[in-house]
């Protein structure tokens, strides 16, 4: 009997080793576990044993019993591993090929760089204000020390409406808007951008273009505090190995002016094409907000002082993605619109 | 402005290198565009003179020529025909390089050696738009007594680098090389030395000969005239030739010289009349009469207004002030005495009147900035000087100089405290001082502070602010540290609207739209082209004075158009799909003493098909395309109901395909396709899809803030069902039939197909919606389900004769 239990034992073995499919292998659990099943028959045989043999063989038949359950199993789960493997390897797909088409959009590239320049003043707490893009002379030149007849007016050649009304040139009437709104109460932190127009056309000009404006009034504003944001804002916009150079200029509504430039962002510094050979871009004119500015707006110019800045978008975007000609910017060939 | 490095070295010492002293100036606000090398790259060209000239042996069109270069005779063969014995002329010897680049080597021309080549003004760098036509066409013959055998780049003053200033209008004292001269000076920490005239006069006085009488005091605060006699009328000396060129002006004659020579040096224009043509040896500066007329040097006549300044004599005008002279009192070879004019006109008037007539000279250019009031007399006194030293002719004694009001000399005081406030940085009071002194203010210090005399050169300072910027630039903007500002600290927040409208921005790009920006300004065309009828009051636009052409002529009252040109722009590149939006404002008029209104407008428009994927087909960008992405964008600003209105009269729109959208109670704005006329016009492919909304209002009925309902706590229970109907019955009155017979356990209810054809009989098509139930308090039974679908398939009947498809 035990003979015959270590055979069963072995052709189970070689049995498992067989079988390929779960369906075998149930098979095999059938043919010797089950009810009718071979070990089972044995098992019953176990009557005509003397009660010497009984405990031993009955222990035997335990053993091959646990042998055979426990190598199985053990083939079984092997075997849905393995199925499980042969299957995922089955259902393999190209990933190569490209995904479903979702309808693709994107901001204009104005857009994009705006709000970049948005963000980093926003925080550092300014908020944003805007305004009329059709303006009164008064707004647009004379609140801004820029009166009739003013030589500096031509640097802005102007839209005119009627004698009165034009298309703003700059976004700074805004400034005078808002500190008029504002007055007495302190600080103004905003800046303002908007569209602007100038009566120019070519590979350089936009009859329309966008700018920013930033004004900051409150008691002790220094020239000092307009080189250290726009510093700040140079580095955060195009990199914090951008560095920044005040050159003093002349707009009529601030005193101190002054023009910044920053290192090339093309060659940093060392001068190529784009920076004409000298190492420095020049991106936007600021200064000390001119005290008959602040007179005619409601703040008194001994108390209260404020810097202004202007930057055109078109410059910053053109520099920030190489673009060559400010035309294409408003051309809206979806080609190019794509690619940002 | 045109800088000679050379000429600046006569005022001040310079030692530094001309890129070093521009660089020093751009950043001291005298911005410095460009250094020129001049001369650059020319190299042995010597002066020689042309000893004889004979025949070519083998050609009739050249000569042989011998020609002395200081002690060496060369034989040179040319074409030249501008060029006669004893001329000293350039000569390239053999290894010369020209301004081109050209190489000179030893050559036979047609068998005859030529040892060099004569050279054009061209040839050595010169502009040829400063030299006399002659000159410019041919070989540049210098003056007899030129020395031979020089570098001829030296004798013509092309050693020099030129400074180009890219000057800010406030500094127009930067015009002259004192005033370049003086900002030097004060940079480098270097006396200035400025000419003092000093010359011998006639013993006649001008007193008696000439008369000058000012009627028009507010456009001329001053004017000084001189009278030189004995006059000799002949070309200006090399060197006086030379610093014009350089500067960019063109030599005349010895007496223009002389004025334009002044003007370089000392800011001051001036003007020199034929003394024996002026009617009476009078002047009178009044403004002109109207349509009095002139001949100004260039020979046109010049009809004057009576905005405008005249210079007159006692038969008439001579000269429009500070913008030209008049050619009856031209100075020419004839002429034995002058009157010599240094004034001061009007900035504006001079601007004005210089733009009317289209005119913009060196003199002008510097009135309209403002010169120097305090400088007219020396200028006068100058040009005297320099004409005595070229025996150009003798100044009579005296000057005429009539000043009305010479201006009160301006004080200013400067609080070292105050531009500690404003620059941030204390720049000690001596050093204040000293910047000022060298920038030639008059200081005085009175304690705490300076009191500061403005000296007449700069207009463009009359504040203590102008003040500091003075300090500011000289002490050296670098010097200043940055800092950021402290103080109440703000919060920089965006305001709703302007979040929303990002929102927007990023929602629709990412429904597959591309953002565009197009003009504000349009034609008047398009709203033609947009089918307007003649009445429409989107007809009544923003019109611009002085538009750049009719293709920017009034401000847009639709955003569309601009849309549709862009499609259309690129559907004839051959881009033939895509979706496009803007946002931007529309300007509706006003009426006379208002701004027009401006509001805020969203429009968008599709043509084509999105990509076909290999595994999804393409869809058309059509009418239900924009639906979904607006009922996308509704969604997402979280907006008041919004209902589609079929929209039957709009001109500019499809009437079948388009709808009217309603919010609110109010239109907001309107979807559909575009009519075929409007395509046509525009040339656009055969349907395209638009709209065009009120942001504003938009905005007005957007952020609604969510509210939270519990989830269910019972299972849902689906049901599809179809019903045929007949076609035209708009799907929304459907869906509102499903609702209220659904009842409340009804939740939600979605159409997910629309069919015609096949089974479907002629004029009916089958909708198919599916259905959602729950309760609240329980699950739903089949039976209960069942009701309610019966109840729906009841009153689809009743209203619309459907029947439920099995
Ligand atoms: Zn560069």
């Amino acid at each position: 009997m035990e003979e015959k239990l270590k055979r069963l034992n072995e052709d189970v073995r070689k049995a498992l080793a067989e079988a390929h499919t779960m369906d075998e292998l149930n098979e095999i659990r059938v043919r010797i576990l089950g009810k009718k099943g071979e070990l089972t028959q044995i098992l019953r045989g176990m009557g005509g044993l003397s009660s010497e043999e009984r405990p031993r063989i009955g222990q035997v038949a335990n053993e091959v019993r646990n042998t055979i359950e426990g190598e199985l199993t053990a083939r079984t789960a092997g075997l849905k591993e393995l199925l499980k493997e042969q299957k995922l390897r089955e259902e393999g797909i190209d990933i190569t090929l490209p995904g479903t088409p979702v309808p693709r959009g994107r901001k204009h590239p104005l857009t994009i760089v705006r709000e970049e320049i948005q963000d980093i003043f926003l925080g550092l707490g300014f908020s944003i204000a805007e305004g009329p893009e059709i303006e009164t002379d008064y707004y647009n030149f004379e609140a801004l020390n820029l009166p009739k007849d003013h030589p500096a007016r031509d640097m802005q050649d102007t839209f005119f409406i009627s004698p009165e009304t034009l298309l703003r040139t700059h976004t700074s009437p805004v400034q005078v808007r808002t500190m008029e709104k504002t007055a007495p109460e302190l600080p103004v932190k905003i800046i303002v951008p908007g569209k602007v127009y100038r009566r120019d056309d070519d590979a350089t000009h936009s009859p329309m273009f966008n700018q920013v404006e930033g004004l900051a009034v409150d008691r002790r504003i220094t020239f000092s505090d307009l080189k250290g944001t726009l510093d700040l804002f140079a580095r955060l916009m195009f990199g914090m190995k951008t560095k920044t150079r005040f050159r003093p200029s002349f707009f009529p509504f601030t005193e101190p002016s002054a023009e910044v430039d920053i290192s090339c962002v093309i060659c940093g510094g060392d001068g190529c094409r784009v920076c004409s050979h000298t190492g420095w871009l020049e991106i936007l004119g600021s200064g000390m907000v001119h005290p008959r500015v602040l007179e005619v707006s409601g703040y008194n110019s001994e108390e209260v002082t404020g810097f202004a800045f202007g930057m055109g978008v078109e410059r910053i975007t053109m520099l920030k993605y190489g673009i060559d000609d400010m035309r294409l910017l408003f051309d809206n060939d979806l080609r190019f619109l794509q690619q940002f | 402005m045109r800088v000679s490095y050379k000429w600046l070295q006569e005022f001040v010492e310079i030692d530094i290198a001309p890129q070093e002293l521009a660089d020093r100036l751009t950043l001291a606000g005298v911005t410095v565009e460009g250094v020129t090398e001049l001369g650059s790259g020319v190299s042995n060209v010597l002066t020689g003179r042309i000893e004889s000239i004979s025949p070519h042996p083998n050609a009739d069109k050249l000569v042989v020529t011998s020609v002395n270069t200081g002690g060496v005779q060369r034989q040179i063969v040319t074409a030249a025909t501008n060029v006669r014995e004893g001329d000293v002329i350039p000569v390239a010897v053999e290894g010369a390089r020209l301004a081109s680049g050209l190489v000179i080597k030893k050559a036979k021309l047609r068998g005859v050696e030529s040892r060099g080549m004569m050279c054009s003004g061209q040839e050595l760098g010169i502009d040829p738009k400063t030299m006399v036509a002659e000159q410019a066409n041919g070989i540049m013959i210098l003056p007899p007594g030129t020395p031979l055998g020089k570098e001829a780049k030296e004798i013509l003053g092309l050693d020099d680098h030129i400074l180009e200033l890219d000057l800010t209008p406030n500094r127009g004292d930067c015009l002259s090389m004192i005033g370049v001269a003086r900002e030097v000076a004060a940079l480098l920490g270097r006396p200035l030395r400025i000419p003092q005239p000093s010359f011998k006069e006639l013993a006649e006085s001008i007193e008696g000969q000439a008369r000058v009488d000012i009627d028009a005091t507010d456009l001329c605060g001053r004017f000084c005239a001189r009278l030189i006699k004995n006059v000799r009328m002949g070309p200006s000396p090399l060197w006086m030739q030379q610093r014009l060129r350089n500067a960019g002006i063109r030599p005349i004659s010895n007496i223009v010289d002389v004025t334009n020579y002044v003007m370089l040096e000392l800011g001051q224009p001036m003007h020199a009349y034929d003394y024996n043509l002026l009617a009476d040896g009078r002047i009178i500066v009044r403004r002109a009469r109207d349509e009095e007329k002139m001949l100004s040097l260039d020979g046109c006549e010049r009809s004057l207004t009576p905005d405008m300044l005249a210079i007159t004599d006692s038969d008439g005008p001579v000269g429009i002030a500070g913008v030209m002279g008049g050619l009856t009192t031209e100075v020419t070879a004839k002429t034995t005495s002058v009157l010599l004019e240094a004034a001061f006109f009007n900035p504006i008037s001079i601007r004005k009147t210089s733009k009317v007539l289209g005119l913009r000279s060196e003199a002008s250019q510097r009135f309209e900035k403002g010169i120097d009031i305090g400088g007219a007399a020396r200028a006068t006194n100058r040009a005297a000087q320099l004409i005595a030293e070229m025996e150009a002719g003798d100044a009579v004694s005296g000057v005429i100089d009539v000043f009305p009001e010479p201006p009160q000399a301006k004080i200013v005081s400067f609080r070292p405290a105050r531009a500690a406030y404003i620059l941030g940085v204390e720049v000690p009071k001596e050093e204040a001082a000293e910047i000022l002194t060298a920038l030639q203010f008059k200081v005085r210090d009175s304690g705490a502070d300076l009191l500061v005399t403005v000296p007449t050169h700069r207009v463009d300072v009359s504040l203590e602010v102008d003040l500091i910027e003075e300090i500011a630039r000289m002490h050296g903007f670098d010097q200043v540290p940055g800092t950021l500002p402290f103080g109440q600290s703000t919060q920089g927040k965006q305001t709703r609207e302007q979040s929303l409208i990002a929102g927007i921005r990023n929602r629709l790009a990412g429904d597959g739209l591309y953002e565009l920006m197009t003009y504000s300004f349009t034609h008047p065309r398009v709203l033609d082209q947009m089918n307007l009828p003649g009445e429409s009051p989107l007809r009544e636009t923003v019109k611009l004075q002085n538009p750049l052409s009719e293709e920017h002529s009034v401000m847009r009252t639709m955003m569309l158009p601009g849309l549709l040109d862009a499609l259309a722009r690129n559907f004839s590149r051959r881009v033939q799909n895509g979706a496009v939006f803007e946002l931007g404002r529309v300007f509706y008029p006003q009426g006379e003493g208002s701004l027009p209104e401006e509001r805020q407008v969203l429009a968008a428009a599709a043509m084509g098909r999105t990509p076909a994927g290999w595994n999804a087909p393409a869809w058309e960008l059509d009418f239900y395309y924009l639906k979904g992405v607006l009922e996308n964008l509704f969604d997402y600003l979280r907006t008041e109901p919004v209902s589609f209105k079929p929209e039957l009269e709009n001109p500019s729109f499809h009437p079948g395909r388009s709808a009217w959208l309603e919010v609110a109670g109010a239109r907001l704005g309107v979807l559909g396709e575009l009519h075929p006329d409007v395509l046509e016009q525009f040339e656009l492919p055969d349907r395209v899809v638009a709209f065009e909304l009120d942001l504003d209002r938009l905005l007005a009925v957007s952020g609604r803030p969510p509210v939270y309902a519990t989830l269910p706590r019972f299972p849902a229970v689906e049901r599809d069902i179809a019903v045929l109907i007949k076609q035209g019955t708009p799907a929304v009155q459907v869906v509102d039939a499903i609702r209220s017979a659904g009842g409340d356990l009804l939740r939600s209810v979605s159409l997910f197909d629309v069919y015609r054809g096949g089974q479907v009989s002629q004029g009916y098509q089958s909708m198919a919606f599916s259905l959602r139930f729950y309760a609240e308090d329980r699950t739903l039974t089949d039976t209960e389900v069942a009701e309610i679908t019966s109840a729906i398939a009841q009153a689809l009947a009743q209203q619309f004769g459907a029947e439920l498809r099995a």
